[in-house]
């Protein structure tokens, strides 16, 4: 602490040495090269030695400034807790100890947590398979001559990517409400029942339609983008060979769009698990949805209403481990699937 | 992002013109069948309007007073869309619109950063070869996979620490760097500009940073463009971290905004027509800029690397 010219020195030395190897002449020459019209060889490779990490610094601090050291900021939260001594009054009265596994294992006993966990998994299993069943079904109509509103139809089912998730349930949650619903409003007129669309089981619907409605779009445009992608040839080879456009598309075109449902998959599922927006703009609608519907409504509550960070964060890391876990897990299987697919 | 499926970008690139999907004789490639599709096409439509459907409610909607909101039937247009706005805009003196300036501003100058800072990283990572680039690389993408939450509890204990929360800054900051838009950039950046060009930059004289203004940021332009946009969405829909960081609510932005009304709206239901007529409002232009730019700018470059 106390020597700081002799250690500031070696420390940017020792920075420099990894990828410039700089000796102290051509550091000279770098900081005089600017001016020069002609800079020699060595300059110019020292320069554009050290030029992609200054490139890259603004990126590195604020990765680490709002990535890393919040990610080791919440692992280490997640393992202590606060001690309270005596009356818990004054300063110093509590204090952060280790709190080992702790914290882990009440999250992962926690009935409430549980519960979320369930909710959301099914409220996935419907928004994955009908939205990117939908964004599929979409791209290929979008890729077919025969088809006429296309760009209309593109436009309009894109839409709804550039509203926000909250104005979504609000939209959503108003024609949900029996004086409002449409849906009411038919069911009324048919002397059909006019179930509750907030609560219970038809609140899974009600939600996953948000989402559905919200992410169908851009599921689409990436899959069609795909399809676009693919050489022509195939096509006129295979309408040559007297293949309809059904059996094209599901011949030809599924099978190699194939890595782009895989990735549109994969992140519906990180998406799925970690809705928050939507249930929390419902809730003030109805009293069919608990603060901690979702997981990470869980964390919030424990967090900012309940105040136990310690909690939240392991928590929160459960959570995080949990959506790596079945994500890959899910990757794999549909990895497997395809290759076996491809090897028949 | 999806560093595993590159390869449409190259084609979208070139083929954004095709994509329109308008212009006549424009898809050369592949024969034209002349006949209809009648079934297929009226799915298409069905979907279009399904998701129309909560757009095409909220216009009507915005334009009911008070009392027929809950008392005439859904898609019956009123006559009160001049009166709500004004009520909504008197609404404690019109906060409604400072929300919409301040998601202007969050989405705006947040955006206009991170394309900076997703140019710079995605340029480096492309061009130049050095040690740790693929691991700096995915250490980054890593980073996306993060759920938001992880970050948002530390991040916010942090910016307590620093002093920092509610503040404009505790909502900007966090928001800049985007591993998406970085991901972005380093595909753009090698799709886009050849070696050669760096080469005979260098050659000339030119410095990096000189080359890097100079040649890389208008071929990478399009990109850019896609980057800021997709950006700019992305923080306008923001609502995790404003809702955690923000406590004073003249520094809101739109989405926590709304929320709040929303929340008030179920002791005081003549609020509902507020956050509507808001909800309508705070659509209109992302809705309107989406409508003006596909004219020059295709979808399908949002798309051709962004795999969400």
């Amino acid at each position: 602490m106390t020597q700081p010219p002799k250690g500031a020195r070696r420390s940017y030395g020792a920075e420099a040495a990894p990828y410039a190897h700089p000796s102290p002449t051509t550091t000279l020459t770098r900081a005089r090269s600017a001016q020069y019209l002609f800079p020699s060889p060595t300059t110019t490779l020292t320069r554009a030695r050290s030029a992609p990490y200054l490139f890259l610094l603004p990126a590195a601090v604020l990765f680490a400034l709002f990535f890393a050291l919040p990610i080791g900021y919440a692992l280490w939260l997640s393992f202590h807790k606060v001690e309270i001594k005596g009356l818990g009054l004054g300063k110093g009265a509590k204090s952060e100890v280790w709190a080992g596994l702790e914290n882990y294992t009440s999250a992962l006993t926690d009935s409430e947590l549980a519960a979320s966990a369930l909710r959301v998994l099914g409220y996935g299993a419907i928004v994955v398979p009908v939205m990117l069943g939908l964004a599929l079904f979409f791209a290929l109509l979008l890729d077919s001559e025969r088809v006429r509103a296309r760009s209309f139809a593109r436009l309009a089912i894109f839409l709804p990517y550039a509203v926000p998730g909250v104005i979504a349930a609000v939209l959503w949650g108003f024609l949900y409400l029996p004086d409002v619903s449409p849906f009411h409003f038919l069911l009324g007129k048919l002397g059909l029942p006019e179930p509750d669309l907030m609560d219970g089981g038809p609140l899974y619907l009600a939600m996953s339609n948000i989402a559905i409605w919200g992410g169908t779009g851009f599921n689409m445009i990436v899959i069609y983008t795909a399809l676009r992608s693919l050489p022509a040839e195939v096509y006129e080879a295979a309408t040559l060979d007297g293949c309809s456009e059904l059996q094209i598309a599901l011949r030809i075109k599924i099978p190699m769009v194939v890595p782009s449902l895989v990735l549109t998959f994969f992140f519906s599922i990180i998406a799925t698990l970690q809705v928050f927006n939507e249930p929390m703009t419902l809730k003030p609608l109805t009293n069919g949805i608990p603060s901690t519907w979702s997981p990470l409504m869980k964390v919030y509550n424990d967090a900012f209403t309940g105040g136990n960070i310690h909690a939240a964060s392991a928590t929160a890391v459960v959570l995080a481990l949990a959506t790596f876990v079945l994500s890959f897990a899910l990757l794999r299987i549909s990895n497997r699937r395809t290759t076996q697919g491809a090897g028949r | 992002m999806t560093g595993l499926a590159s390869p449409p970008l190259r084609t979208t690139v070139n083929g954004d013109g095709r994509a329109a999907g308008t212009t006549p004789g424009a898809s050369q490639g592949r024969p034209r069948p002349r006949r209809t599709a009648l079934l297929p096409t009226a799915a298409l439509v069905l979907g279009a309007l399904y998701c129309l459907l909560p757009v095409a409610w909220v216009v009507v909607a915005a334009t009911k007073p008070d009392n027929e909101l809950f008392s005439t039937f859904t898609f019956l247009p009123g006559d009160g869309i001049a009166d709500n706005v004004t009520d909504l805009s008197a609404y404690r003196d019109g906060i409604y619109w400072r929300w919409m300036l301040n998601s202007v501003f969050y989405a705006g100058l947040g955006a206009v950063l991170s394309t900076v800072v997703s140019a710079l990283a995605g340029y480096a990572l492309a061009i130049y070869r050095f040690r740790g680039r693929e691991a700096f690389f995915n250490v980054m993408l890593t980073g996306v996979l993060m759920p938001p939450v992880i970050l948002a509890i530390p991040q916010y204990l942090l910016m307590a620490e620093a002093d920092l929360t509610d503040s404009y800054a505790s909502v900007l900051l966090p928001l800049i760097l985007s591993p998406y838009g970085v991901y972005l950039g380093r595909i753009y950046a090698e799709a886009a500009i050849p070696m050669e060009l760096v080469e005979a930059g260098r050659m000339d004289g030119a410095g990096e940073w000189r080359i890097f203004r100079r040649i890389a940021v208008p071929m990478m332009a399009p990109g850019l463009v896609t980057i800021f946009l997709f950006q700019f969405v992305a923080i306008w829909n923001n609502f995790l971290l404003p809702f955690i960081m923000l406590g004073d609510d003249e520094k809101f932005p739109m989405t926590v905004g709304l929320f709040t009304l929303l929340k008030q709206g179920a002791s005081q239901p003549s609020l509902y027509t507020l956050v509507i007529t808001g909800a309508l409002l705070a659509i209109a232009p992302l809705i309107a800029l989406f409508l003006v730019i596909q004219r020059f700018w295709s979808l399908d470059l949002l798309s051709g690397a962004v795999k969400s």
